[in-house]
């Protein structure tokens, strides 16, 4: 696939489609046995009673529930009153919203606790996190928007985005790519062999 | 003694307290609203001005990938940039690649598309998901009908007149993808960078950092950052007291709260690490 990127080669463009289907088909097995494998391991915990196994029951109800429904009706996402709509809206929808609400309150919590300027280093980061904070939102602008243009919060949050950030990103973007490069030849060169398993 | 002792109580708090606040904060902001100013970034208006120079009739793809827990902060965006579209008159296609958002994203458009008298196949597509995004992407390149031979309803593609002579990116005007997860990645490496579609992200404000080095690189056009980001879209297409700029207060307000407690909770560590040592 790699070769194809830059060969655009009718021949290589067909191996190139033909890799591309193939992953899909390899890609679905593998959702049969990511199935497998959740029933297997909410089984198990149901079986030998372990530690909140009361939960597994919950998953494994849930997924039966929503596979029946869906199966049972052949237009279940197409007909918004339905009930596999009714679950998705009123018990899906509004149980993952409210898990993913609950990070604020932890962050903040969180922030209390842990965000301390101990060093030189960490009052940085703490003082670049507060701009930027600040610069991000309206009540930045509130609080700095009587300042000349250059030092309002949301001047400095922009640059802290634009320059030290961007830096940082891209360091870690240019290493993780060339480890990955590096990772990948090691792997189809056979050097790596510690995915396939078995040895030490 | 006693200074110690309310130092150490405050280090100590019952972090029920903190929840407490932040509930409270966030909930009141809600119920009255204030309306603070918000303020229009370079990278948002990038998106706005684009749309706004594509002339009637032009298509563009807005993929959408959230799902409920994201979508308090891009179903916002994402209504405001497809009022944009269909306000132009322009066509959209979209999809959607997380599979828990699926039938939230087809309200969103079934929806928005109404509310402008826009008619499915005329006007727009949905075509919904397909697992392995990084290959639908890449088969999209090549022909969208290659992933996608039928749309979310199950209609042939070929059956819909939007899509007569729209075979891949090379069709659209620009993407906007309105994105919750790392697919963005996958957005700009292939549709992107492969096959050169234009392309602006709408992300989470808290990914919106990992993508300001591909905004200065000029492979994305545009970036709209979280709820502020929406609020600022909903602004430039003036709808000022839409659900984004109305949760601008309760988000300000939050965050000074937590910066309160930051600074609250490094007095505390600074004046009960003092009175250790003395």
């Amino acid at each position: 696939m790699a070769f194809q990127y830059f060969v655009p080669h009718y021949l290589s463009a067909a191996i190139y489609q033909n890799a591309l289907n193939w992953t899909i088909i390899i890609g679905i097995f593998t959702l049969v046995v990511g199935i497998g494998s959740l029933i297997s391991l909410h089984y198990d915990k149901i079986a030998r009673r372990k530690e909140h196994w009361p939960y597994s029951v919950v998953t494994m109800v849930a997924l039966a529930l929503m596979t029946v429904i869906g199966l049972w009706s052949p237009d279940a996402i197409q007909n918004p009153r339905g009930l596999f709509m009714h679950l998705y809206f009123f018990v899906l929808a509004p149980v993952t919203a409210t898990m993913f609400a609950l990070l604020a309150f932890f962050i903040a919590s969180a922030a209390y606790r842990a965000f301390r300027a101990r060093t030189v280093l960490a009052t940085l980061l703490l003082l670049s996190a507060v701009i930027v904070m600040l610069g991000r939102v309206p009540i930045g602008e509130y609080m700095t928007g009587w300042l000349p243009e250059g030092l309002r919060f949301s001047d400095i949050a922009r640059f802290i985005l634009d320059y030290p950030n961007t830096a940082a990103k891209r360091a870690i973007y240019i290493g993780v790519g060339l480890g990955v490069a590096a990772t990948s030849l090691k792997i189809i060169l056979g050097v790596e062999r510690t995915w396939l398993g078995g040895g030490q | 003694m006693a200074k110690s002792s309310f130092w150490q109580k405050v280090i100590d708090i019952d972090r029920r307290w903190i929840y407490l606040v932040i509930g409270i904060v966030t909930f009141v902001p809600i119920l009255k609203y204030i309306g603070m100013p918000v303020a229009v970034t370079s990278e948002v208006k990038a998106v706005y001005d684009m749309i706004e120079s594509l002339p009637p009739g032009s298509i563009v793809m807005v993929p959408m990938e959230f799902d409920p827990a994201t979508a308090a902060e891009l179903e916002p965006m994402s209504r405001a940039v497809l009022r944009h579209c269909f306000s132009r008159n322009l066509k959209v296609i979209s999809t959607a690649f997380m599979i828990d958002g699926v039938v939230l994203i087809e309200r969103d458009l079934r929806e928005i598309a109404a509310e402008y008298g826009k008619e499915y196949g005329q006007d727009y597509v949905y075509l919904g998901y397909k697992p392995y995004m990084q290959i639908v992407l890449l088969n999209m390149g090549e022909n969208f009908r290659k992933p996608f031979p039928r749309d979310y309803y199950g209609a042939r593609l070929d059956e819909l007149p939007m899509m007569f002579g729209v075979n891949n990116y090379s069709n659209i005007s620009c993407i906007v993808n309105i994105n919750a997860t790392s697919g963005a990645d996958y957005w700009i490496n292939y549709a992107s960078g492969r096959y050169g579609a234009k392309l602006a992200l709408g992300v989470t404000a808290v990914m919106a950092t990992d993508y300001y080095a591909f905004l200065q690189s000029g492979q994305i056009f545009g970036l709209i950052g979280g709820l502020k980001g929406a609020a600022e879209y909903e602004k430039l297409i003036g709808r000022n007291k839409d659900v984004a700029n109305r949760s601008m207060d309760a988000v300000s307000v939050a965050h000074v709260f937590i910066i309160l407690f930051i600074v609250i909770g490094n007095i505390a560590f600074f004046v009960t690490g003092r009175q250790k040592r003395l």
